[in-house]
């Protein structure tokens, strides 16, 4: 392909805005920005939360006020000025919604534009969605059926207020307040998130899935979600985000804490589409998400995330493979495009005899952006016959962009098995040429390809997401080539 | 059918087609022969559309299109296929998904609905048996792990389900051995008819033992420097190309 023929190209990348920018004009209930002791009492009185949880969330604001910023991802990024985030809002509902017709218009119009509308999504059977819109849960469904297996599926608000002693037992165990800095902050400001609990013995007969959208205008994003899987029981948990259009940076400090009993298994499959910017970098969701699991004996975790949005992403879906025979499992496709950056990866912490962990890392860099995979694989020295796979992949889409491969590996115990494999590519003008022979044009052959090279990961999704994850990877590549 | 007046073209600076003429009447079938670097495979190339070759000068027309207008994709709307020297390995995409998106790009070319699934299914079913091509490899991904005869059929059979006006083979007979060249053959062979006209690229007379050509060509520093029937193959066989110089 010719040299003026890319910059075409890559120019109509850049100028294909965000398909998913639109703002829903809701009433909110915002408080002044700014983070201090008082906005952290605001926060949990408007809650209705219990003294202990106080405690938790100024004992987390307490010690991120000691930390620093991170500094060590592959990411540039302007400093951000936390104390003119505003850490709560709410949409003004304050009531119980029994049915569709109560929910406010404009919410259900968002939800239309999103493709998942309450009404649809109760047609599909087998889908709960928990849908929060900001920070706070505005619809839940399924909720009977779930309940008659005494599965536990709600917003964290919510399971708070009726399950407190799960929460209080379990939170922060995996990711404890000190963890890391954007992890402190999130303990100190989270308004809300899901909460599952699946009892002993109990196969959840359906995909939960929760899908979130910031739309406060300056408003950071602080959910938590917190996943219990009791022994021998099963869930597969769907996480999906889009964002509309901002101008200003938006952060997005999230916390995911997964705890698998023994023999328990839990997939946890994401698809993160916020808003990355635009061509020239400006504005852009920050998302520094702390994802852990923990795995009990023979417990199985599995990460599938596509990642496609976000302007920086500082992200590591992690197992902690506690348990003897517990087995950790990472399917990532990390898409940049422009002049988005993420510093995405994993890590599988073997403590227990014959723990397992795969890691399968795809990703794929176009435009200006910086796409890196940062891996620990550690095994401890009571890990026994400890085996791990790794395989990261890197494609590249131009000659402009970069794609940085960070595998670290620590080995305590002589048993143990580690393979790593890692590959650079261009996308192929061959590949391209040959499907172009064949009657398929420039884009649709791209995408072709694309979804060709990640194949070991789309694989991994629910139906239910594959096909979502496969049309946002067309959208957030069209025209991207060089 | 396919009229080529006067083809100049060059990758960067190098001039490689010097003017080259060459007519193909419907249902004729053209062998190009010639010695290494003498342009047969660029001639299919630039046929094809591909954007690394530059034409220069001249005049490319199918039943009255002008191909040179067209980009690689809208000429195999138009009916072109290349059978490549070389296929290419598209990791991931099965061979079937890929053949539906072709088909389905030609058809939406033409305002025509996407082929319906029992359609589709018996079309492969026809064109494969037509080289020998086994479900096994049907269903894998594009060309990923098989062998070179198995490449070469995979390209025959995808020209089968394309059904083209210009079918060009750019030397289909390299590293084939004689069963799988005989497969192939074959195939091709069941695929001439009167609509049909093919360019059939090739160092060697071998191949066209088993697909007889009507006219033989022999391209020398970008030109056509001679041409006969069938018979010239042979003659260039026992002779070499250096009397021809």
């Amino acid at each position: 392909m010719s040299q003026t023929e890319e910059e075409k190209l890559i120019g109509e990348v850049t100028a294909k805005s965000y398909e998913f920018g639109f703002t829903t004009d809701i009433d909110s209930d915002t408080i002044p920005p700014g983070l201090n002791e008082g906005v952290i009492r605001t926060i949990s009185a408007k809650k209705n939360e219990p003294e202990w949880l106080l405690k938790w969330r100024l004992e987390a604001f307490r010690l991120w006020s000691e930390m620093e910023e991170p500094e060590w991802a592959h990411v540039n990024y302007p400093k951000l000025d936390l104390q003119s985030i505003s850490y709560y809002s709410a949409p003004k509902q304050k009531k119980e919604i029994a049915s569709l017709d109560e929910v406010d218009p404009e919410l259900l119009k968002t939800m239309e534009k999103l493709g998942i509308s309450i009404e649809e999504q109760k047609r599909l059977s087998g889908v709960a969605v928990d849908f929060v819109m900001d920070s706070v849960s505005v619809a839940t469904s399924f909720k009977e059926k779930l309940g008659e297996l005494g599965v536990i599926f709600c917003s964290l608000g919510e399971a708070i207020q009726e399950h407190p002693e799960l929460v209080r037992k379990y939170m922060g165990t995996v990711v404890p307040q000190r963890d890391n800095y954007y992890a402190a902050l999130n303990s100190a400001v989270f308004t809300d998130g899901s909460f599952c609990y699946i009892p002993k013995g109990v196969r959840c007969p359906m995909e939960l899935s929760t899908y979130f959208r910031i739309n406060q205008a300056g408003t950071g994003q602080f959910e938590r979600t917190l996943l219990i899987a009791d022994e021998g029981s099963y869930v597969s948990y769907l996480e999906g985000c889009t964002a509309p259009q901002r101008d200003e940076n938006q952060l997005h400090a999230a916390v995911v804490e997964i705890v698998s009993m023994d023999e328990a298994e839990v997939k946890y499959s994401t698809v993160q589409n916020w808003y990355p910017g635009d061509a020239n970098g400006l504005g852009g969701v920050f998302n520094f998400v702390t994802k852990r699991g923990l795995c009990h004996r023979a417990a199985k975790i599995s990460w599938t995330q596509v990642e496609t949005g976000s302007a920086v992403t500082w992200k590591y879906p992690s197992c902690i493979l506690k348990g003897d025979d517990s087995i950790g499992e990472f399917f990532s496709v990390a898409v940049t495009n422009n002049m988005q950056q993420a510093d995405t990866g994993t890590k599988m912490i073997h403590i227990g005899k014959r723990t397992r962990s795969t890691i399968i890392s795809k990703g794929i860099s176009s435009g200006h952006s910086q796409n890196s995979y940062r891996g620990l694989v550690q095994i401890h020295p009571g890990a026994e016959n400890a085996r791990n796979f790794s395989v990261c992949d890197s494609l590249l889409m131009t000659d402009t962009c970069g794609a940085h491969t960070f595998p670290y590996i620590e080995v305590k115990n002589p048993t143990a098995q580690i393979e790593h494999e890692a590959t650079t590519s261009k996308i192929g003008e061959d590949q391209i040429f040959y499907c172009q022979q064949r009657g398929i044009e420039e884009e649709e052959a791209i995408g072709l390809i694309v979804k060709g090279y990640a194949k070991d990961v789309l694989n991994k999704l629910p139906m239910e997401f594959a096909v979502e994850a496969q049309k946002l990877l067309t959208i957030s590549l069209e025209g991207s080539v060089g | 059918m396919l009229k080529i007046k006067n083809l100049h073209a060059k990758v960067g600076d190098n001039e490689i087609l010097k003017g080259l003429n060459l007519e193909v009447g419907p249902g004729e079938v053209h062998a190009i022969m010639g010695p290494n670097g003498s342009g047969k495979s660029t001639l299919a190339s630039v046929l094809a559309g591909r954007e690394s070759y530059e034409v220069t000068e001249g005049e490319v027309e199918l039943d009255g299109v002008n191909l040179l207008d067209l980009d690689a994709t809208e000429r195999a709307r138009e009916g072109v296929f290349l059978a490549f020297q070389y296929p290419i390995e598209i990791p991931g995409v099965s061979n079937l998904n890929f053949m539906k998106a072709a088909i389905n790009g030609k058809r939406t070319h033409l305002g025509l609905e996407p082929i319906k699934p029992k359609d589709f299914l018996t079309k492969v079913k026809e064109c494969s048996s037509l080289v020998e091509l086994d479900g096994r490899l049907r269903d894998r991904s594009v060309n990923e792990g098989f062998s070179g005869g198995e490449k070469k059929r995979n390209e025959i059979f995808q020209m089968a389900m394309l059904d083209p006006k210009l079918a060009i083979l750019d030397e289909t007979d390299s590293g084939l051995d004689i069963d799988a060249l005989r497969v192939v053959s074959k195939g091709v062979n069941k695929m001439r008819s009167k609509d049909r006209s093919f360019i059939v690229i090739t160092h060697y007379q071998r191949l066209l033992e088993h697909i007889v050509p009507d006219f033989v060509h022999v391209l020398s520093e970008g030109k056509i420097v001679k041409s006969g029937g069938k018979e010239l193959a042979l003659e260039l066989e026992e002779k070499g190309y250096d009397w021809l110089k």
